[in-house]
C-alpha cells in the first residue's frame, strides 16, 4: 500500500492528540497499517504541538521537512511555521481561527496578515482549505470541537486512507461519551466546509 | 477495567509506545514497579499507577530515581519480577545502586527502564545512556517499534533471570512516543511474594567479597555474548555487499530508506537490538561478507567503536563510516531522509530530496515559547520575588520542574540550572564567593527528590541565602504525579503517609522558615523581604495548587475577571506577570474568561484597580 504522510500542527490545549488519536483509530478499524509520533511534555504548558501520522507500508514515524502529503493546520501562524514540511504537491488544511502568541500581546511580535498567510500557502503547495473551525466547533456545540471539526475536513478531501464510517465509529467509541454528538456535529460540519471549499 | 489488563491474545490494541511498555510489563508477570517520573518515560508509570489499583501490581513513585532503583533491587532479590522506569538523567541519580547492584545481581528478572531523549524535547541533555549498560556489564535491549517495545519486554525479563543479572531496557524518545497497533499476548500471572536468603558472601560486598563478585560479573557478561550472538534481537536481512548496521529507530530509517532507493538487493542490514553486549562474532562474520559498512545510530559512536575494533581485530581494511561531518552527527535526532540521504551518499547511489518550497518570502512568524499557565501559582511567587528583591544584586538558581519557563522575561528568575535538586547545592557555591543575594526555587517534588541534602548542607557549612520552595502540591510538568508532600487521603487513597516540608525544613535546622500564598502578593512581598535580609539559610514555602491539578480535581475555580473602563493602559498586567489569558484587542487590555482562573494577582496589581470579578459588571 502507498504511503501517506500527515502532519498535524496545533497549539498546545487545542486537542490534536485527541485527534489524531481518533484517527489512528479509524485506521485500526479500516485495518489500514498506522504509525504516528507526536510531541508531549510542553503540551499544556502553550506551545507548539505536532503530531506526524504515517499510513501504508513504511516503518518510520517521523515526517522530514518536505516530505508530508498532507498538513492540517489547527492555527494559522502555526500552519504557516510547518510548511517547511510541504512541498509542492502537499494538500493543507487549516483554521483561521488566531490563537495569538503572547509576543504579539507583548508587542515584541507581530501576527501575519491572514489574506498574505493564505497566498502564501497557496503560491507553495498544491491546495489550500481554509476556514474558521472555531466558529464551525461553536456551532457545534461545544467550542473545544476544533479538532472534530478540522478531522471531518481532512476526511472529505480524501487525502487520507480513512473512511467516513471508521471516523465516525473511532469517535463513538473513544472520545468523551459526553461529548460523542457534539464531536459528531463538528466532523459533519468541517466535512461540509471543506466539500464548499475544494 | 484498564484496557492494558484486557486479556483476548492476539487482539490488536492502539498503544503508545510507553503504553506498549507496561502491557509488555504485565504480560511478563510483573509484580513490583517502581519510577520517579521524568519525560519521555512517564506514561509507562501513569498505567502502572493506575493497573495497580485494579491488580496485584505493586506500583510506587518513589523519591528519587536511587530509591526506586534500591526498592526494585531488593523485590527483584526477593525473587519478585521487577520494573524500574526512569528517564535517562535519572540513570545518573540511580547510578550508584546500579554500578554495584551489577555485582550482586538478582534472583527475580529486574528490568530497568532508561528513556533516552535525543534532540532533548524535554530534557537538560542528550546523553546517550547505552554507555551505562558498558560501564557497568548489565546487559541492554533496545527496540525499534512499538510492538517490539512490548514483545522485548518479557524477553529482558527471561533475559534477567538467565544471567540473575539486571537488564537495562533503552528506549528513546520516538519509541516511548509513538502510536502503532499492537497484537498483545497472553498475561502471566504475577509471583508477588519473594524472600531473600541470608547469603552474605554475595550479598554484602566489602572489599573481599566484591573482588570475588567483579570476576562474577565478568563471567556472566561473556555468558551474556553468547547469547547476544543468538539473539532474535540481532537479524540480518537483505543479502547484498553494502553493510548497514543500525538499531532503535534508526532501523525504521535505513528500512524505508533501502526502500525508496530501490537498493534492496545490495544491501545487507544487520539490525542489532540485543545491543550490549554486541554479538561480535556475528558483526565479524557480517563484516567479512560486505565491501563497505555504514553504522546508523543515533547518538554517541557506541556501535561504531565496538565494529571498528572488530574489523581491526579481523585485519579487516574496509571502510566503517558512521559519525563523521559527512555522515552522521552525533547531536539530536535523526529523520527518514537524513539517513536516506546518507546512504546513498556512502553508497553512491542516486537520491532525488524532496523539495522544500522556497520560504524566504515567508514574514517572521512569532514565536510561541511555552508558559506558564495562566494563574499558575509560580507566576505569582516569582513576581512576589521580584518585587520584594528589587535593587538588590541577586542570582537566582533554579531548578528542574514547570517553573523552570519563570526563567523566561518578564519575569526573568532563573539563572542557573544543572539537575534536579542542584539549586540548593548550587546556591552555597555562589553565596560563598559572590558577596550577592542569593535565591534559589525549587518545586515540591524536586525538593523531596534531592533538594533536602543541599539544604542540610547549607545549615551545617552555613551558608548564606533564601531557598524558595515553590510548593504547588503535585509532580505538574510530568503530568500531575503525587510526592510525598501530596495529601493521598484526599484523593481516596489512604494507603499513603504524609510529609511536611515546613517540618522537614524546620527540623533540618533552618531558622528562617515562612509560609506564604503568593496570590496574596503584598503580603507575599512583605514575607519574602523579611526572609531576604535574614543572614544565613532562609526558607521561604509558597504554598498554592497548581491552576492543572486544581482543575483537574474538580476543585472550584475562582470567577474570571475582566479589564474594566478604569484601564488607563499601564499594561502592568502584561509586562510585569505576562499572564497568558491577556491579550490586547482594539489595543485595549482584555482578559480571556476562558482562561483566567480568578488568582487576583493582577487585579492587586493594577495602579488604577481596573480589573474586576466578572461579576461585578
Amino acid at each position: 500500500m502507498d504511503t501517506t504522510r500527515l502532519i498535524i500542527v496545533a497549539v498546545g490545549g487545542q486537542g490534536n492528540l485527541l485527534a489524531s488519536r481518533v484517527i489512528g483509530e479509524a485506521a485500526l478499524i479500516a485495518d489500514v497499517p498506522v504509525r504516528m509520533s507526536e510531541i508531549h511534555g510542553m503540551a499544556q504548558r502553550g506551545g507548539v504541538v505536532e503530531s506526524a501520522i504515517v499510513f501504508g507500508d513504511a516503518s518510520s514515524t517521523v515526517i522530514s521537512d518536505g516530505e508530508a502529503d498532507v498538513l492540517l493546520g489547527f492555527e494559522p501562524s502555526e500552519t504557516l511555521r510547518a510548511l517547511n514540511k510541504c512541498n509542492a504537491n502537499t494538500v493543507v488544511i487549516t483554521s483561521l481561527a488566531l490563537l495569538s502568541p503572547f509576543t504579539v500581546t507583548t508587542g515584541s511580535s507581530v501576527y501575519p496578515s491572514l489574506s498574505v498567510l493564505q497566498a502564501l500557502i497557496r503560491q507553495k503547495t498544491a491546495k489550500l482549505i481554509a476556514f474558521d473551525a472555531a466558529a464551525l466547533a461553536t456551532e457545534a456545540g461545544n467550542v473545544l470541537s476544533v479538532n472534530m471539526v478540522l478531522l471531518g475536513a481532512l476526511i472529505q478531501t480524501g487525502t487520507v486512507p480513512l473512511q467516513v464510517e471508521n471516523v465516525k465509529e473511532a469517535i463513538m467509541n473513544k472520545t468523551s461519551k459526553t461529548f460523542v454528538e457534539s464531536n459528531l456535529k463538528a466532523f459533519e460540519l468541517g466535512f461540509s466546509v471543506a466539500k464548499e471549499l475544494g | 477495567m484498564h484496557k492494558l489488563l484486557t486479556e483476548h491474545p492476539g487482539l490488536k490494541m492502539l498503544l503508545l509506545g510507553n503504553e506498549a511498555i507496561a502491557r509488555g510489563a504485565i504480560e511478563a508477570g510483573v509484580a513490583v514497579a517502581t519510577t520517579y517520573p521524568g519525560t519521555p518515560s512517564s506514561e509507562i508509570s501513569t498505567n502502572f499507577f493506575q493497573i495497580s489499583r485494579e491488580s496485584d501490581l505493586y506500583f510506587e513513585y518513589s523519591t528519587n530515581e536511587k530509591v526506586a532503583l534500591e526498592v526494585a533491587a531488593a523485590t527483584a532479590n526477593s525473587g519478585v519480577r521487577s520494573m524500574c522506569v526512569m528517564k535517562h538523567v535519572g540513570m545518573n541519580v540511580a547510578a550508584d545502586v546500579f554500578m554495584t547492584l551489577a555485582y550482586i545481581g538478582v534472583k527475580g528478572g529486574l528490568v530497568i527502564v532508561t528513556a533516552d531523549d535525543p534532540y532533548m524535547f524535554s530534557s537538560q541533555n542528550e546523553q546517550d545512556n547505552r554507555y551505562y549498560s558498558k560501564f557497568a556489564g548489565i546487559p541492554m535491549v533496545e527496540p525499534s517499534s512499538v510492538q517490539e517495545a512490548k514483545d522485548m519486554v518479557a524477553y529482558a525479563f527471561n533475559l534477567s533471570e538467565k544471567l540473575q543479572q539486571p537488564v537495562i531496557f533503552r528506549t528513546t524518545t520516538r519509541i516511548n512516543h509513538s502510536n502503532a497497533a499492537v497484537v498483545i499476548g497472553k498475561i502471566k500471572e504475577p509471583e508477588t511474594r519473594g524472600d531473600i536468603s541470608k547469603d552474605p558472601f554475595n550479598h554484602v560486598p566489602v572489599p573481599a567479597v566484591a573482588r570475588k563478585l567483579h570476576a562474577k560479573l565478568l563471567s556472566k557478561l561473556g555468558e551474556a555474548e553468547k547469547i547476544s550472538e543468538d539473539s532474535e534481537h540481532n537479524f540480518i536481512i537483505g543479502n547484498g555487499a553494502w553493510g548497514i548496521i543500525c538499531n532503535g529507530v534508526s532501523y525504521n530509517y535505513v528500512s524505508d530508506a533501502v526502500k525508496d532507493l530501490n537498493i534492496e538487493n545490495r544491501v545487507k542490514i544487520l539490525r542489532i537490538g540485543f545491543s550490549y553486549p554486541m554479538p561480535r562474532a556475528m558483526i565479524k562474520r557480517f563484516l567479512q561478507e560486505c565491501e563497505k559498512v555504514l553504522v546508523v545510530e543515533e547518538g554517541e559512536p557506541f556501535m561504531e567503536e565496538t565494529v571498528k575494533v572488530l574489523a581491526q581485530e579481523e585485519k579487516l581494511t574496509l571502510s566503517i563510516m558512521g559519525k563523521s561531518k559527512k555522515f552522521f552527527s552525533r547531536l539530536y535526532e535523526f529523520d527518514p531522509a537524513l539517513v536516506r540521504q546518507s546512504i546513498a551518499d556512502y553508497f553512491d547511489v542516486a537520491c532525488s530530496p524532496a523539495k522544500v518550497p522556497d520560504l524566504s518570502d515567508i514574514p517572521e512568524i512569532p514565536q510561541r515559547p511555552p508558559n506558564l499557565c495562566a494563574g499558575c501559582p509560580h507566576r505569582a511567587t516569582f513576581y512576589a520575588v521580584k518585587k520584594a528583591s528589587e535593587g538588590m544584586d541577586t542570582i537566582c538558581p533554579t531548578d528542574i520542574g514547570c517553573y523552570t519557563l519563570g526563567f523566561l522575561p518578564p519575569l526573568a528568575m532563573g539563572d542557573f540550572l544543572i539537575c534536579m535538586g542542584a539549586s540548593a547545592g548550587t546556591s552555597c557555591g555562589f553565596s560563598k564567593v559572590t558577596g550577592k543575594k542569593v535565591i534559589s526555587f525549587i518545586g515540591d517534588s524536586t525538593f523531596f527528590h534531592s533538594g533536602i541534602s543541599g539544604l542540610i548542607n547549607a545549615v551545617f557549612n552555613n551558608h548564606d541565602f533564601t531557598m524558595v520552595i515553590l510548593d504547588n502540591g503535585t509532580t505538574a510538568m510530568t503530568g500531575l504525579q503525587p510526592n510525598p508532600g501530596v495529601y493521598m487521603k484526599k484523593l481516596n487513597l489512604d494507603v499513603y503517609g504524609k510529609v511536611s516540608i515546613q517540618k522537614v525544613v524546620r527540623a533540618v535546622g533552618v531558622s528562617h522558615v515562612t509560609v506564604i500564598r503568593p496570590y496574596r502578593v503584598k503580603k507575599s512581598v512583605d514575607a519574602i523581604k523579611e526572609a531576604l535580609h535574614y543572614k544565613g539559610v532562609s526558607v521561604v514555602i509558597s504554598e498554592e495548587a497548581c491552576t492543572l491539578y486544581a482543575r483537574s480535581l474538580k476543585k472550584a475555580r475562582g470567577k474570571p475577571f475582566f479589564v474594566s473602563d478604569k484601564c488607563k493602559g499601564h499594561k502592568d498586567c502584561i509586562n510585569e506577570i505576562a499572564c497568558p489569558a491577556f491579550f490586547i484587542k482594539n489595543k485595549r487590555v482584555e482578559i480571556d474568561p476562558d482562561l483566567c482562573t480568578g488568582c487576583t494577582v493582577c487585579a492587586q496589581i493594577c495602579p488604577e484597580h481596573a480589573i474586576l470579578p466578572i461579576r461585578n459588571i
